[in-house]
């Protein structure tokens, strides 16, 4: 089933999140569009993207920082407080405890690296700037994780007091020893700490660990240390690390990184659901690069890289993405856009479903003039500019609405939201009924705050003030219900109370609800009436703002939708290509005389692809003699047509090499090996192999 | 060895008069090398090196941790009987014979008036060095012919060290633990506060023992505990709750307090200046959150399964996989379905190493949907690897049949698969696979910790 070849494609990571990518490089794509022969508009896609690009550059590093900002300021804190305070204790000292943070990450370990180097420039520019930070791959001993601690330290310090000659060639020529440090500490005393940070604490050999912990706690009282493990599982993983005679020495403090869902949510708020950012996601998209992030790697910078492909990706294969960017820029490039674009907008099937509702008379403009289409292509990016300007607000309200709901019926997190409203009208789905009769039967008190929540957001946008003014006017009505419908509403949620104490299953109290509520609807009261004029408000917004993207007039030029392609990019079957190469070299190569039907061989083919083809009509063990007469049969069979039989034994030799060499190779693809059961065979490792 | 038991503070001083009785004559050859042993904190270093100041005797010490190549040891000895100078000449990588000539020709220059010593503390690194240092350390005197002696210091019985071909015998001490009744009292009320009197303080140090003495014979950590929890102990004095004279008021107070620091400050699981802070803060009831509390680990998906996986092919033997991941497993005699020596608890035995084809086929046959062999689901077994997860046997290079082993605990395994657990049918092979391991054993921490010093012999 499973054999050596898929083994041999493991890549030797160190981290989940590194996976295996395809980037083309922006350079490479502007060279291609050249090709195309729309040179002027390729360079003004390649400048959009370019910018679109930077833009989320900067706001994810924003992001970053901003996410990153408290745990780093704790830890800041910590260390002056160590670093200040440790001269006082005198009985610590004499314990001779090292203080140390553990810094949990989470377990996207390449997402790391931005929050060490943050770490290490704000530890620098305001606690000390003493700060050496160490990685457990150059650190295999002892005597190199000590040199790279001293290189660090020794090197910055000597740059600073221009003795490089000497003091650089002391280092080399001595010991490195922390004793050294010590007497270099001496002369550049600033009573400052020295921190380590072990960027990858796992990693490290804990005999290492254990060592420098020991050698550097009978140097406390001279030079004082502070270490910072960057966690990737849990804190017991100190425990498991070190023994109690070196985890005595140390005094462990944990830092608590934000987690990785709560920083993709972020950044999904801020590039995927915002009207600024004029590229956008299909749904399909969305769920592939929101699946490899769950699924596989929690890498944060991944799911940026990700956008990243799928950003190239559209402004490459849609020549109509010129459109893709800020309002005024949009109409201005609509005004002027050249007869092929034109075309190609005719040729947009949400263009054309637009073009069949139209009257016939504006039907014939729409196809014969250009002018004419320009002007309704501008109209038409308002329009689109103006839906996402009022599909995310609306769509923040409905989440704060429909996320306190029981079981989320539309979803925990808003990004599912958002995929199920510009994937299918919304209102058309079971779940948004179920939320609906949910929110039915809400409590008033429930009810205001969540509108009310929904009211800041819309005075937050300062958009769709009509629709904000309605809210408040809701507001205002339910509050003024107070005496009247009071003692009802408490009723209402005291029997809910019950019902939960008594059983726990939510779907039964739902029902019972539910059936309480039709009988109930025969004598409303006014709060009943509110209520349900409420929700048919909220149903009314979604349906007009919550449209599909789909339905919307030249969406194409804004909506990256090929998900395909970028789950072949992006989640790659190394084996899968390696198969495909072999048995369909046609697929690869593009070189028509390699156009076979299935099943047979052409001698036309690679070597390789021969001698695998070959392959697969064997069993577990392969003759080798066997295998060559059948290569050789095989590459004779088309010099046969033109030349005697005599000549083909003449390259008999080298045919030979040729098999040799694609047999090594099929060797070193991991398809077979070498046996010692049987001379002159080898082994398959593919299907049920050896 | 039944003697330790019932060492007396006396045996101590015996023991050291016999140290100083060899230091004595300065000016005469001493014996070549002496072996001192002794647990953690029994004052080995201690002992030793106040002597070499109190006496003024010339001598090098050196920390055989530190000590990464030979070369260092023999610089740190050099410099610090002939000065940095004479350090310097040693060549770049130094072997033993350098550094026998070089100390020749120092000594012969400044010949020794005075025994000089050679303290090597942590003497157990040096086995694994190289193996004709410590032969040659041992008769030293003779290769440099100079009045010199080395000590070694070591956890270690000096049979441990003996290598195969034999060697020169040294002078064996034995610092014996100390005995709680009256030497670790007595060692530990040398600290008392000056606020309160020292019979206080004392049967403060009664109490602390009482509780730690089972599980903690280090000197210095005791110490370490005593300060920590003292200011808890004198609270009722402070606010006239109780007088000096109120040991059971007080012992009452303190005792609880103790016990809990025994099962968080003592393992680090609570950092000492958090323990503090806590004291001082009490009345909020602000409960820290230890160390091993967040053991939950946040994994992606698929590599949840995958770790799922890696502990059924650990601890389930190969043979059963048939008849637990195959749905059409045909008929299977319930009578020796296992063999006799399956039936012990495979937890007691440990994980066994499984290859990855195994691995990925029980993975397919947990995890719900069809998944492609991508290069991510690969990389996260290898990342796995890295976070200690898993563990590879064998070389890591070996690409033609990996082998894993899985390093998680069942509690670990079952929080993991409570989370992904949307199928029963999981659960229930989780279920069936446990029914083997009937007894799961639980260890103790502090016990382990106990223990622990143990494995170094």
């Amino acid at each position: 089933m499973f054999n050596a070849a898929e083994m041999s494609e493991i890549p030797l990571t160190s981290s989940v999140s590194k996976g295996c990518f395809v980037f083309k490089s922006a350079s490479k794509k502007r060279k291609r569009h050249v090709g195309v022969g729309d040179d002027e508009n390729g360079s003004d896609r390649f400048r959009i993207c370019q910018k679109l690009w930077e833009t989320v550059q900067t706001n994810t590093e924003v992001i970053q920082d901003q996410l990153n900002k408290k745990v780093l300021d704790s830890l800041a804190e910590f260390i002056k407080k160590h670093g200040l305070g440790c001269s006082s204790d005198n009985w610590r000292q004499r314990a001779r405890e090292t203080p140390t943070a553990a810094l949990m990450l989470g377990v996207n370990v390449p997402d790391h690296a931005m929050t060490f180097r943050s770490l290490c420039n704000l530890l620098q520019d305001s606690v000390t700037p003493f700060v050496v930070s160490v990685h457990a791959k150059e650190c295999a001993a002892v005597k190199l994780l000590i040199q790279k601690v001293l290189e660090q330290l020794m090197g910055r310090g000597v740059s600073v007091d221009e003795e490089q000659e000497d003091d650089t060639a002391l280092l080399q020529r001595t010991q490195c020893t922390i004793s050294a440090l010590c007497q270099w500490y001496k002369t550049v005393t600033k009573s400052l700490p020295v921190v380590v940070i072990f960027k990858d604490f796992e990693a490290f050999n804990s005999q290492v660990l254990q060592d420098f912990i020991l050698i550097c706690s009978r140097y406390t009282q001279e030079l004082p240390f502070i270490f910072i493990f960057g966690i990737a599982t849990s804190p017991s993983a100190i425990q498991h690390r070190l023994p109690h005679s070196v985890s005595s020495l140390l005094c462990i403090e944990v830092f608590h990184s934000l987690s990785c869902t709560q920083h993709l949510a972020s950044v999904f708020d801020k590039l995927i659901l915002n009207s600024q950012f004029p590229f956008k996601l299909s749904s399909r998209v969305i769920q592939v690069l929101v699946g490899i992030f769950l699924y596989h790697d929690f890498s944060v910078q991944n799911f940026v890289k990700g956008l990243q492909f799928s950003m190239l990706e559209h402004f490459k294969s849609q020549p109509l993405s010129m459109l893709c960017c800020q309002k005024q820029e949009a109409l201005l490039s609509a005004k002027t856009l050249s007869k092929k674009n034109v075309e190609r907008i005719r040729h947009l099937p949400s263009f054309m479903r637009y073009v069949e509702t139209q009257e016939p008379q504006e039907q014939v403009q729409l196809l014969t003039n250009d002018e004419h289409v320009k002007e309704v292509c501008q109209q038409l990016l308002k329009n689109l500019h103006k839906y996402h300007k009022n599909y995310y607000p609306i769509l923040q309200c409905l989440h704060s609405l429909t996320s306190s709901l029981p079981k989320f019926p539309l979803g925990k997190h808003i990004r599912e939201l958002h995929v199920s409203c510009i994937e299918k009208n919304l209102w058309e789905t079971e779940e948004y009924d179920s939320a609906l009769q949910l929110l039915r039967i809400l409590a008033k008190d429930e009810l205001v705050a969540a509108l009310r929540k929904c009211a800041e957001i819309l005075k937050s946008t300062k958009i769709l003030q009509n629709v904000l003014q309605q809210l408040e006017d809701f507001i205002g009505r339910l509050e003024a219900l107070e005496g009247v419908s009071s003692e009802d509403s408490s009723g209402n949620g005291i029997i809910s109370g019950k019902m939960e104490y008594q059983r726990t299953d939510l779907f039964q109290l739902q029902k019972t609800l539910l059936e309480k509520e039709s009988r109930r609807t025969k004598r409303m009261n006014p709060f009943e009436v509110l209520r349900s004029q409420v929700i048919e408000f909220i149903d009314s917004l979604v349906r007009e703002y919550l449209t599909p993207a789909e339905l919307q007039p030249l969406n194409e030029v804004c909506y990256y939708n090929s998900s395909g392609v970028l789950r072949q990019r992006l989640n790659v079957t190394p084996r899968t290509s390696i198969q495909a190469a072999l048995s369909h070299p046609f697929y690869y190569l593009q070189n028509e005389s390699l156009k076979t039907d299935a099943g047979t061989i052409s001698s036309a083919a690679p070597d390789l692809c021969i001698v695998y083809k070959l392959h697969l009509e064997c069993g577990r063990l392969i003759n080798l003699y066997d295998w060559l007469e059948a290569f050789l049969t095989v590459m004779s069979a088309a010099e046969d047509q033109d030349t005697n039989s005599e000549e083909c034994g003449k390259y008999d030799s080298l045919k030979h090499a040729r098999f040799i060499q694609a047999v090594s190779e099929m060797e070193f693809l991991g398809f077979i090996k070498s046996t010692k059961q049987k001379t002159d065979h080898v082994a398959r490792l593919t299907w049920g192999g050896c | 060895m039944s003697h330790q038991k019932s060492f007396q503070y006396a045996d101590l001083l015996s023991v050291l008069e016999r140290v100083v009785d060899i230091m004595s004559a300065p000016d005469q050859y001493s014996y070549p090398s002496v072996f001192i042993y002794g647990h953690r904190a029994t004052g080995k270093s201690h002992v030793v090196l106040s002597i070499m100041k109190d006496l003024e005797l010339p001598h090098a010490s050196v920390d055989c941790v530190e000590c990464v190549s030979s070369g260092l040891l023999f610089h740190q000895v050099l410099s610090a009987f002939f000065g940095p100078d004479a350090a310097a000449l040693l060549p770049r990588c130094p072997s033993l014979s350098d550094f026998v000539r070089l100390y020749k020709q120092m000594s012969s220059n400044s010949p020794a008036t005075q025994t000089r010593y050679i303290i090597l503390d942590r003497a157990e690194r040096m086995r694994d060095m190289d193996f004709s240092l410590l032969p040659a350390l041992l008769r030293l005197q003779e290769l440099v012919n100079d009045n010199v002696t080395v000590i070694l210091l070591s956890e270690i019985v000096w049979e441990k060290f003996r290598p195969n071909t034999g060697c020169f015998e040294p002078l064996l001490f034995h610092f014996p633990d100390y005995s709680k009744g009256k030497s670790l009292v007595q060692i530990l009320s040398w600290d008392h506060h000056p606020s309160y009197t020292p019979e206080l303080y004392a049967s403060y140090i009664n109490i602390l023992l009482g509780v730690f003495f089972s599980v903690c014979r280090d000197l210095r950590e005791l110490r370490h505990l005593a300060v920590l929890n003292f200011s808890k102990f004198c609270e009722p004095l402070e606010k006239g709750e109780a007088k000096e004279s109120d040991i059971h008021k007080l012992w009452k107070n303190i005792e609880p307090h103790l016990q809990r620091a025994m099962q968080t400050v003592y393992l680090r699981e609570v950092s000492s200046v958090q323990w503090e802070q806590q004291q001082m803060d009490e009345k909020e009831a602000t409960t820290l959150r230890v160390l091993s509390a967040h053991a939950h680990i946040e994994l992606p998906y698929y590599s949840k399964f995958l770790l799922i996986a890696a502990y059924l092919a650990s601890f389930n033997p190969a043979r059963t996989d048939r008849r637990f991941f195959l749905k059409s497993h045909g008929k299977i005699r319930k009578t020796n379905f296992l063999k006799k020596h399956e039936k012990t608890s495979n937890h007691l035995l440990g994980p066994k190493p499984f290859p990855l084809d195994r691995l990925m086929a029980i993975f397919y046959s947990v995890v719900d949907s069809r998944v492609a062999p991508t290069a991510s689901i690969f990389s996260q077994i290898s990342s796995l690897v890295t976070l200690q997860l898993l563990s590879q046997v064998g070389h890591d290079d070996q690409l033609d049949s990996p082998k894993y082993k899985c390093s998680v605990s069942l509690d670990f395994i079952l929080a993991i698969s409570r989370c992904v657990c949307v199928c029963v049918r999981l659960l229930d092979l989780l279920a069936l696979s446990l029914v083997i391991q009937s007894q799961v054993v639980r260890q103790e921490r502090s016990l382990f910790t106990a223990v622990s010093n143990l494995h170094l012999l």
